[in-house]
């Protein structure tokens, strides 16, 4: 927990007093607070960064594309081999593609997603805006009129709420089609028939929230990334700092809301 | 277009980072048409006092009024509009590393200009002409030395033919016959949009070439203030010391 904490404040060190340690964790949300209030007042006054929102979309959602469906592919063929193990000891086999589907789309894919894209696109932005920082560019764009959070900030923001679904879905379409190999294997079913008996027993309510809580999960990304690389101080090491930091907070941050999520899922869809 | 009167009044800025005090009580004036430079040691404080000047920083106390008005009263978009007015050459360069050379130039334009590509790009190709760095236009900051990157940098700041500069060692790290090229560059621009400069340097050559009033700061205060010659002749231990440097 306390390397999780140095990383909420970077001048700490292990040596530093419990009560130095409280302080700086108050310290990191009360500052998050004061970002994410600046973000917004800069996100919704026009004009729009169109362009530079697009090109941040093709950062994060193409350029992650490749590893996220790597990670769904694996995903649905791990799930495929473990379901089959167990349910191939109850005689239930005929459920094979319900479990796939119901524990793909509902939570595998969201989560594998969520961190794969953490790590990824929380690592590039909290070291390309910490560098931005240290070798004052940042400054060099505030002192020609140009407003940081609004054409850095926003749009990377932006990005990742936008493309967290699409990916998901990417992810979510790579394991079941692995799920289907994996489980073809062993006993031969064309995909259409996979699919069918997937989600005969499911509807819209099982799979869209799930999908749509992911725009949450892009939310904390962006933030999470875009904070510590703006608060970067410190050189070179303080670029590493920021980097490291975004995903570890953002992973964590990711976990944490994803069971709050599920809960309230739960609750309103029942 | 030249203006007339006062365009820079810093009074009485202080700045302190925790307990580190780096401005005291700091108080200069600069005029249109008119070149003033700020001498000192490093870490005096010179590059801070630039920053406040445009309110990228925060003084602790005392103000800054850039045409007669007091900069921290101002919205974030009339902040905006004061900042088109000031062309800000970063003492590190600080030109973006996403974006080449050109790119670099022309973000101001882009920005704020109504240019189309074409105009823009002959403006650019000016601006990089001006500064020596016309064939290195498609490179990436990353690829280029510090000198040049500096002589970008200033290409950047001249795009908008702000009527007030800020230079943060503009001749620091190149070698003297570019740096007397930059000089002549600072002189042209001047004479011709009758700008209102505040030059930081510890170039003596350059600081008596360029400007038409010299400030000291020692100690977060400007300590001695005067022509060149008359800081040359001052009897103050430290204003000699200093100045004795140049030959
Ligand atoms: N953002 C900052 N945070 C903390 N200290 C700073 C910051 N900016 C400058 N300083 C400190 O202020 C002092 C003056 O810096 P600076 O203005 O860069 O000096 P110089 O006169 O060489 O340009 C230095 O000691 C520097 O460490
Ligand atoms: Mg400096």
């Amino acid at each position: 927990m306390h390397s999780v904490l140095s990383n909420l404040n970077s001048r700490m060190t292990v040596f530093d007093t419990p009560k130095r340690v409280a302080y700086s964790f108050f310290e990191w949300f009360g500052e998050l607070g004061v970002f994410c209030a600046r973000l917004l007042r800069s996100a919704v006054a026009p004009p729009y960064e169109g362009r530079e929102l697009l090109r941040q979309m093709d950062e994060v959602g193409t350029k992650s594309l490749p590893l996220v469906a790597a990670a769904g592919a694996a995903t649905g063929a791990v799930i495929a081999l473990q379901t089959h193990a167990s349910l191939a000891r109850f005689g239930a086999t005929s459920l094979i593609p319900a479990v796939i589907f119901h524990s793909l789309l509902e939570e595998s894919g969201p989560i594998i997603t969520g961190l794969m894209v953490a790590g990824r696109v929380g690592a590039a932005i909290g070291a390309e805006l910490g560098s931005m920082k240290v070798t004052e560019q940042i400054d060099a764009m505030e002192a020609s009129a140009v407003d940081p959070f609004k054409y850095l900030v926003a749009t990377r923001v932006v990005a990742c709420v936008l493309m967290m679904p699409l990916l998901t879905l990417s992810a979510d379409l790579c394991g079941v089609l692995t799920g289907w190999l994996m489980t073809s294997l062993t006993d031969p079913v064309s995909l259409t028939l996979f699919v069918d008996s997937g989600l005969r027993h499911a509807d819209f309510n099982d799979f869209l929230p799930p999908t749509f809580k992911t725009l949450v999960f892009g939310l904390i990304i962006g933030v999470i990334a875009c904070f510590q690389g703006m608060r970067t101080r410190g050189g070179a090491t303080g670029v590493g700092k920021a980097a490291t930091g975004s995903v570890v907070l953002s992973s964590l941050f990711l976990v944490v809301a994803d069971v709050l999520l599920v809960k309230i899922i739960l609750a309103l869809f029942p | 277009m030249p203006r007339e009167g006062t365009a820079v009044e810093v009074k009485q800025l202080r700045k302190s980072f925790g307990a580190q005090r780096v401005l005291s009580g700091i108080n200069l004036k600069v005029a249109y048409g008119e070149t003033l430079t700020v001498l000192g040691r490093s870490g005096t404080g010179k590059s801070v006092l630039l920053k406040l000047i445009v309110g990228l920083q925060t003084p602790d106390s005392g103000s800054v009024t850039i045409d007669g008005q007091d900069i921290a009263g101002l919205s974030p978009r009339d902040l905006n509009e004061v900042r088109k007015a000031i062309g800000f050459l970063f003492q590190h360069a600080a030109l973006y590393d996403s974006l080449s050379v050109e790119d670099n130039v022309g973000f101001p334009l882009q920005r704020h200009t109504s240019m189309s590509a074409s105009e823009r790009k002959e403006r650019v190709a000016q601006l990089l002409r001006q500064v020596g760095m016309e064939e290195h236009g498609r490179k990436m900051p990353a690829q280029i030395s510090g000198g040049m990157q500096k002589r970008v940098a200033l290409a950047r700041a001249l795009a908008l033919e702000p009527r007030i500069l800020l230079f943060d060692e503009p001749t620091t790290g190149l070698d003297p016959i570019t740096a007397s090229g930059i000089d002549e560059l600072i002189l042209q621009v001047q004479k011709r949009q009758g700008n209102a400069s505040i030059v930081v340097t510890h170039d003596l050559h350059s600081a008596r070439t360029i400007s038409d009033r010299l400030i000291l700061v020692l100690e977060g205060q400007a300590v001695a203030e005067g022509s060149y010659d008359e800081l040359k002749q001052s009897q103050d231990e430290f204003v000699s010391r200093f100045m004795a440097q140049a030959a």
